[in-house]
This record gives structure tokens, sequence and C-alpha cells, in this order.
């Protein structure tokens, strides 16, 4: 039993909470860092990031990722930026600045200290990624470049031409090669998570399964870090990769770790549509397409002209209609949700009636062609590759789609989450994005975790365990694994009718209506009727070809999707239980007359952090809440009119 | 649309394999080749048959993981992209397309269309890095880098790491990758202390992990989906050259 939630946030005033932490942590001298061990499962930006530092300090790190390489964790398709309090601009940039923006972008409901530490070192990122090589985009004279993006008055965003998370996570990357190199970090690809062993209430190990060969393996070590990024996936249908999973955190949850905000997720409004049955992944557009393009839709229901015979006076550019001081860059929240309601209203384009209209027709009159090929030509050519049309020609089709998850494992100012030794980095974790995530601030917080924070924070609980690190034949260790095992010969042993896929599929479909873009009370609980139902029949329905022993890709998607059956109902649980609209949780029963989301600061200023309730009582997770208290921000209502 | 395919399957790394012919039927044009694979898989799995297993993550041509020769291409005809960036619209319906792994000595078959890429990591953990210990940086504008330089760096670094162009080369070379990697630090000043030793050990490892020699086919650059030049190689010789001379100067 889970008594109340300490954040551990230290004393002082917020400026100096960090820098005063520092100067009293505990350390771990160089001949016993030697002695520990440490477990980082995940291996993109925040993973990376840490296995390497924690090597480069003198740990044993043991390194997991479900790629056949580090290199291709999900941060490598990243596009747009990272955010740094630089002010190389002289805009008028400052820690506070990015801190405040990040914490409003949040609409209110993350914890302030987090989110000031987050800020405070995203400078010391930019320093270190480019002693690391990274080839950010520079000015004339050798400076480097920034440009501006969503949710702030300032340009503070780096840039690697539209592949910045490839550029950073190839800089982590090779940090962590230098480690591997020198032998303090030993690498695990093609190997996942199953499942996180306690010893005496302490995380000390994990079990994973070989991708490859399908073995079943323990991994015993003095600290577990799970950096296994977001759950996007839950909805099928999302801009992650197709690997991306819940499984390592969920597994974690089920041990006792508490889930923090999982009904948390951010819908990016400019996607490409979803075009037919089998689409099996959606693919962002930059939103920087906004600057230029206009949206709208047909003002009549059902108008099926082409885009050209649609006369100026019967378009609805709505959100300029809407947001005339914000017009085409309303926040993602806002124009995601404007767009689902003009297609619920029946006035969407394209073949199902579900996207908008992104026309660059007036901006190409404007300013030429030639013009807009520079500023947007190799997203023209995605778009062209994709749906075989060409922009210049005809307005894009866009539709919103899921891209991140603010919601994960609960951590404490140190990172950790409740259970003793597990600490929890990145996307996985859900600490400092609150109900909506502003870009370019999820690789901000990744490499801020990773490379500065958590080599910290971590020796204050390593301190106290040298010479504590279980014997991977301790009991703990043959239980878990024998459960492992049993789940996977349990799933292979079904062999109904049903695809794997086909249960995510409707899984997904029915999440996205459900507990997607805008949710209510009695679709919540809809769905809350109907996942039981579509979990127990994919355990009593779902064929996997195959055995466990061997490489079996349907089997190793079955996993996942039976822990997003489960978690499904958590995410759902939250939405509902947040019984107030805030950032990207939209819930219909709370807006305002002009239909903006309504917070519920009284009541609702709160991290709810669930815990599990033990088998076969998946439906009745125990609530826990972590007040928000703000001390240097007033709480305000965000307007974009 | 409806495709004959012609698919490599090959249970186990020690085993043999062969080609296998499926029918995709009712494609629509708009499918991407690995959704078209995506549902032969579903139909071979509700058949009871084992699913093909082929490789892919972000679907979006930039992670490196998916890898299929196609009609015999590295990432089938259409360059520059990766596989998983190819549309069922580039083909003539009926047509009968051929699907087989990247074929390189470096790359064992891991099952079907899978193979194993590891030399590529172990070429880059030779040295393929800056040694910058993390909160060691200086200030990030303190040194200067020319515009062009970073453009260039950028180009250079741009690999996604797929191994297409040893797939593609005669000699499974895998000089334009390593290239890449060592042209891209050595542009930027923060690369160039340890340049010398870097392009040594790469190459060495490169070497050692049974990639052949260049003999400058450029097939390398025609299927490469991040549009490295084959110029890098050059540049790859060129450090290399001087990296022996001053080797042997004892410097
Ligand atoms: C298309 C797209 C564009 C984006 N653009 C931006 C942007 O411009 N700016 C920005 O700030 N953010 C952006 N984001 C968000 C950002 O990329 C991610 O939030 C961030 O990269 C997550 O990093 P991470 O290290 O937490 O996790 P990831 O990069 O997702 O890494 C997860 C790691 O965990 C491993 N893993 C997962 N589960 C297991 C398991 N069970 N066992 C073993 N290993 C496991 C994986 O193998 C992987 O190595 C974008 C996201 C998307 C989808
Ligand atoms: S150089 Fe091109 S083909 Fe070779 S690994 Fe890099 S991206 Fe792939
Ligand atoms: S799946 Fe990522 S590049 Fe093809």
């Amino acid at each position: 039993m889970i008594g109340t939630l300490e954040s551990k946030v230290p004393s002082g005033p917020l400026a100096s909470k960090w820098s005063g932490y520092k100067d009293h942590a505990r350390l771990v001298s160089p001949a016993n860092r030697r002695k520990l061990e440490v477990i980082v499962v995940g291996s993109g930006l925040a993973g990376g990031a840490a296995a390497a530092t924690l090597g480069e300090q003198g740990y044993h790190v043991k390194c997991f990722c479900f790629q056949d390489s580090p290199r291709r964790a999900h941060s490598i398709a990243a596009q747009g930026g990272i955010n740094a309090a630089k002010n190389y601009q002289n805009d008028g940039d400052s820690v506070f600045r990015l801190f405040y923006d990040t914490i409003k972008g949040g609409d209110f409901r993350s914890r302030e200290a987090n989110v000031y530490r987050l800020a405070e070192v995203s400078n010391l990122i930019i320093d270190q990624c480019v002693e690391q090589g990274v080839p950010f985009a520079r000015e004339y004279g050798g400076l480097l470049a920034n440009r501006s993006f969503g949710g702030a008055q300032v340009s503070r965003t780096f840039y690697a031409r539209g592949q910045t998370g490839q550029q950073l996570l190839l800089g982590a990357y090779q940090s962590l090669c230098r480690q591997i190199d020198a032998k303090t970090v030993s690498m695990f690809p093609h190997t996942e998570m199953l499942d996180l062993v306690l010893v005496e209430g302490h995380a000390k190990g994990i079990i994973t399964r070989n991708l490859v060969s399908g073995k079943i393996e323990v991994h015993a070590a003095d600290a577990v870090v799970l950096a296994t990024g977001g759950y996007g996936n839950v909805f099928y249908l999302s801009t992650n990769a197709r690997g991306s999973n819940v499984t390592a955190t969920y597994r974690a949850y089920k041990k006792g770790a508490l889930f923090g905000n999982p009904c948390y997720t951010q819908i990016h409004p400019t996607c490409i549509p979803v075009s037919g049955q089998f689409q099996s992944k959606l693919t962002l557009m930059s939103e920087s397409l906004r600057n230029d393009g206009r949206v709208w839709v047909p003002a009549k229901k059902g108008d099926q002209r082409a885009p050209s015979e649609i006369p100026d006076t019967e378009r609805d550019y709505y959100l300029e209609r809407k947001y005339p001081s914000y017009g085409n860059l309303a926040p993602r929240d806002i124009s995601s949700r404007s767009a689902k309601e003009a297609c619920d209203d029946g006035r969407g384009v394209g073949p199902d009636g579900r996207g908008v209209f992104l026309d660059f027709a007036d901006a190409i009159g404007r300013l030429g062609e030639k013009t807009i090929r520079e500023r947007y030509g190799n997203l023209f050519d995605i778009y062209e590759k994709i749906t075989g049309e060409d922009a210049y020609k005809q307005p894009m089709r866009i539709y919103p789609a899921v891209h991140y998850t603010m919601g994960g494992l609960w951590v404490d100012y140190n990172l950790m989450s409740n259970v003793p030794g597990l600490h929890v980095i990145g996307e996985a974790n859900f600490s400092d994005h609150g109900a909506n995530r502003l870009g370019a601030s999820a690789l901000m917080q990744g490499l801020a975790d990773g490379y500065f924070v958590l080599p910290y924070t971590l020796p204050t609980y390593l301190a106290g365990q040298i010479g504590k690190r279980p014997a991977v034949d301790h009991p703990a260790f043959r239980q878990a694994e024998t459960e492992v095992r049993a789940r996977i010969q349990k799933m292979v042993n079904v062999y109904g009718t049903r695809t794997v896929d086909s249960f995510h599929r409707e899984l997904g479909l029915l999440m996205w209506d459900k507990c997607g873009m805008a949710r209510n009370a009695s679709g919540l609980r809809e769905a809350l009727g109907r996942i039981p139902a579509l979990r127990e029949e994919f355990w009593g329905n779902v064929r996997i070809p195959g055995t466990g022993e061997e490489y079996n890709q349907s089997l190793e998607r079955a996993g996942r999707v039976a822990d997003y059956l489960e978690f499904a109902e958590l995410m759902c649980i939250d939405a509902l239980e947040r019984d107030e609209s805030c950032g990207g949780h939209f819930r219909e029963e709370h807006q305002t007359p002009e239909g903006e989301a309504l917070r519920n600061d009284e009541k609702f200023a709160a991290v709810f952090a669930w815990e599990f309730q033990g088998n076969g009582a998946i439906e009745t997770p125990r609530l826990h809440r972590e007040a928000l208290s703000f001390e240097s921000v007033e709480l305000a209502q965000r307007s974009y009119k | 649309m409806n495709f004959n395919l012609r698919v490599w399957r090959q249970k186990t790394g020690e085993g043999k394999g062969g080609l296998v012919d499926y029918k995709a039927t009712d494609v629509s044009p708009h499918t991407s080749f690995l959704e078209m694979l995506d549902v032969v898989n579903e139909r071979l799995a509700e058949k009871g048959e084992e699913p093909i297993a082929f490789e892919s993550d972000c679907r979006e041509g930039i992670c490196g993981t998916c890898s299929l020769t196609i009609d015999g291409e590295a990432h089938g005809p259409d360059h520059p992209g990766a596989a998983c960036q190819l549309y069922m619209r580039r083909f003539k319906d009926g047509a009968t397309i051929t699907v087989e792994p990247f074929r390189a000595r470096a790359f064992g078959v891991v099952k079907d269309l899978v193979v194993d890429r590891g030399a590529l990591d172990r070429i880059v953990q030779a040295g393929g890095f800056v040694s910058a210990r993390s909160g060691s940086a200086p200030e990030a504008n303190s040194i200067l880098v020319p515009k062009h330089d970073a453009d260039l760096a950028m180009e250079a670094a741009a690999c996604i790491g797929c191994g297409a162009c040893a797939a593609a080369c005669p000699n499974a070379s895998a000089m334009l990758f390593t290239s890449a990697k060592v042209s891209h630090l050595a542009l930027l000043p923060q690369g160039r202390p340890e340049r010398t030793e870097r392009v040594l050990r790469m190459v060495a490892q490169m070497d050692a992990e049974g990639f052949g020699n260049c003999t400058n086919t450029y097939e390398c650059e025609a299927v490469c989906p991040a549009e490295i030049s084959a110029s890098f190689i050059a540049k790859l010789n060129r450090e290399y050259a001087m990296a022996t001379l001053r080797k042997r100067a004892g410097e």
C-alpha cells in the first residue's frame, strides 16, 4: 500500500532548487561505481544519453532496445527541432520564459520545479550536442541558427534540416558507441523487456526475450532505468513507429509503479489522412506548413465538387473565422478539435470525409511557386509520395493524428518512481509537459533527463545500495521468469481464428472514437464496457503462428497488443475521473461558451497517479493525487482568439 | 491491383532458403509496399501459415530498419527512398515482383527478409564518435562553423544506416556508409582532433567485418535513400591516406 505521494522537490526558491540539490546530493566514489550495475531499457534520446553518461561515470551499464540497432529508436523520426533558452537571437528569451511557456502550454498541469529544471539545463544540451558533432543549422557567420515554433513569442528552436531527432539521436548513439567500445556499456539490441523484478520492494532486474532466438533471459542490477518512450500506438494508427509500445511501463505498473495521467495524449493537427483499411501508420506534415497554408472545408455539407470548383464564398476558412487573431496558427489541440468538428458536421473532404484542406493557392499567388518550393519542397515531396497528389496544383488534405503521450509512469524530483530503484526518463515518464506538450520540447526533455538530470539523481539512490545486488538465481527472478514463460505459452496456445493486428485495429478505432480528440462520460463508459470483452476475445481467439522459441513477429506484436488491451482501460478510467477539460484532454461536458477547454483548478490541479490492484482487478485501480501548487506562475485561462 | 510475389523464405540463419510464390490481390494503388506485405501476412496467418518475416519501424524513411531488395534493387525501384516509402502505384497491375533480403557477406540472414546488420554498429563503435563527455562541452557558439561546412557535414550525417549501399555493391562494400560518418565528423572542428585514429580504426573494422573493397561502380549512390554522395568516398580515401602518412611520420 502506498502512502501519500512525495514529490521530493527541494526547498528554497524555484531558481536555486536544482543547484542547491546538486551541491548537497550524495555521491558514489569512483571505486564504488565500478561495483554497481545499472539497467537502462531504451536507447532513444533519453535512454541513449543516460546509458552513455552513466558509462562515462564508470558504472557498468546494460542497455536494451527492441530494434536491431540502438540507432533506430523512435526518437530518430523527430523533425522540427529542440528548444533551449540561449537567447542567441537577442529577443528577450530567458530560462524563466522557457519555463513559463512550457508550464502554460501544459495548461498548468505539470510540476513547477521539474519544468524549471528542464528549462535550466536546456542550454547545456545544445553545448553538449554541438561538441558531439551534431550539425545544427547555422547562419552565414558560423553562429547557430534558430527558428520559431508554436506556443512561443521568441525564436529558440535549434534544428538540423527537418531531421533534428535523427541528428540528436545519432549524437547520443555515437556517445553510446564510445562507451560500448570502452566496455562500460553492454548493448542488447533485438531484446525486449517483458517484466520488472522486485527484490524486497526494490527494482533489481528485468526479464527479457531475445527477439531473434526467442530465449528468455534474466538480468540483475543495482537500479533499473526505463526510457521506453510513449504509448500512442494504443490507438493503432499514430505517428509513432510501429514498434512503440507500453509493455515496459505497463509491466512496471503491474509490479506496483504508479501510472501518472494516462489519459493525456496529444493529437497533432497536420497529418496525412487515413486512406483505406490497411494503413499501418500516419505521417506527420510539419506544423510549419500552417504559416502559409489556409485551412478550409466546403461550407455546404456533402459538397463533392473538386476544390478548384468551389468558389471562395462557398468555403469555410473555419480557423480564420473562429480565431481571428491566431487564425491558421491556433495551437495544436484547438486546431485538431476544429477539424474534427467540421468533419463530424459532414463537411470533411477526401474519400471518406475525414480530412480538411490545407491550401497554398493564395501563398503561391502572393509569393510565387518558387518560394513555396524553397520553404516546403521536401514536405510537398513526401506528400506526393504518399498520396500521389501534387500540392502545388491542388490543396493538401490533412487530418489530426495521435502523436505524443504526456502521461507516463509517475516519478518524483529524482526521476524515481514510487518503487525504489526504478527510474523513468523521457516520454515514458509523466513529468514535464502537463496536459499538452509544446513543439520542440520532447527532445529537450529526453536529453535533459539522460545527460544532465539522471546522472545526478541516480547516485543518491545507488549510494545506499552498494553490495545489495541480488544474484539472478534469487527466487524473485525465478518466479518472474516462470510467469513470463507461462504468459507466452498461454498466448501461443490459444491458436484461435483472429490475427493480432485485427484486435489492435479494433481497439485503436474504439479508443480513437471514445478516448481521442474529444471525450465524454457516456462514450468513456461505453468504451469501458467494450474493452474487457475485446480482451476476453483476444485471450480466447487470437491466432499466433509459430512458437515462442524462435524469431516470431506475430508473438512480439501479440505481447504488446495484450498490454494495450489492459492499458486502454486505465486510460479511459483516468479520462472519466478527470472531469474537466485541460490541454489535450477535452471533455465535451466542460467547455466555454465558445467551445474552448474549461479547466477546473479547484478540483483538478493535481496529478492523477494510479495504482494497480492485483491480478484480475484491471478495472479497479486505486487513485492517488499529487496536488500541484504554483508559487511562481499565476493560473490563467488560455485564449487564442 | 493484383500482383504475383516471389518472396525469399528462410527459416533460420543456418538453414537454406528459396523463393516462394504468393498472390497479392485487390491491392489499392495507394497501399505502401510494406502494407501490401502486411495484408499478405494477414491472409497467411488466417490460413495458419507462417507470415513472411520482414522488419520496419518508422515507415517514413528515417530509421533505416526496412531492408528489402525488390526486383533486384535495394529498397526497390523508387529512388531515392527506403522500401517503406514505396507505393504500389509504382508497379504495373499484374506484375511479378521478387522480394529478397539485403545481401552482403557481412549481413547474415536472420529469417526470411531479415538480416543482421550489427557490423554497421561495430564500425561506428570503432571510433565513429567525438569523445565528448557529458557536461564537459564549451559554450555552443564559442566555436564558429562556416555554414558551408555545417551544411556539408549535415549532408553526410543524413545517412540512415540501412546498409543498402553494401547490398547494392557488387563487392558488398560498406564504403559509402563509412565515408559518410568519417566525412561528417572530419568536416567539423569538434571532430578533427580524433580524425587520424578514427579513420584508421573504422576502415580496419570495415575490413574485419568482411565488407569488400570499393571499385567505383556507384551502385551505392544510386540506391541510397539519404542521397549520400559518392564524393564522400573520395574524401574518405584522402582522410585515410593522410592518416596513414601522419601515422608513419610518428605524429
Ligand atoms: C513524427 C514525430 C515527430 C516528432 N517531432 C518532434 C520535434 O520536432 N521536437 C520534439 O521535441 N519532439 C518531437 N517528437 C516527440 C519525440 O520524438 C519523442 O517524444 C522522443 O523522441 C521520445 O524519446 P524517448 O527517448 O523517450 O523514447 P524513444 O525514442 O521512443 O525510445 C524508446 C526506446 O525504448 C526501447 N523500448 C521500448 N519498449 C521496450 C521494451 N519493452 N523492451 C526493450 N526496449 C524497449 C526502444 O527500442 C527504444 O530504444 C516527435 C515525435 C514523432 C512521432
Ligand atoms: S550511405 Fe545510404 S545506403 Fe548506405 S547505409 Fe547510409 S543511408 Fe543507407
Ligand atoms: S521503416 Fe524506417 S526507414 Fe523504412
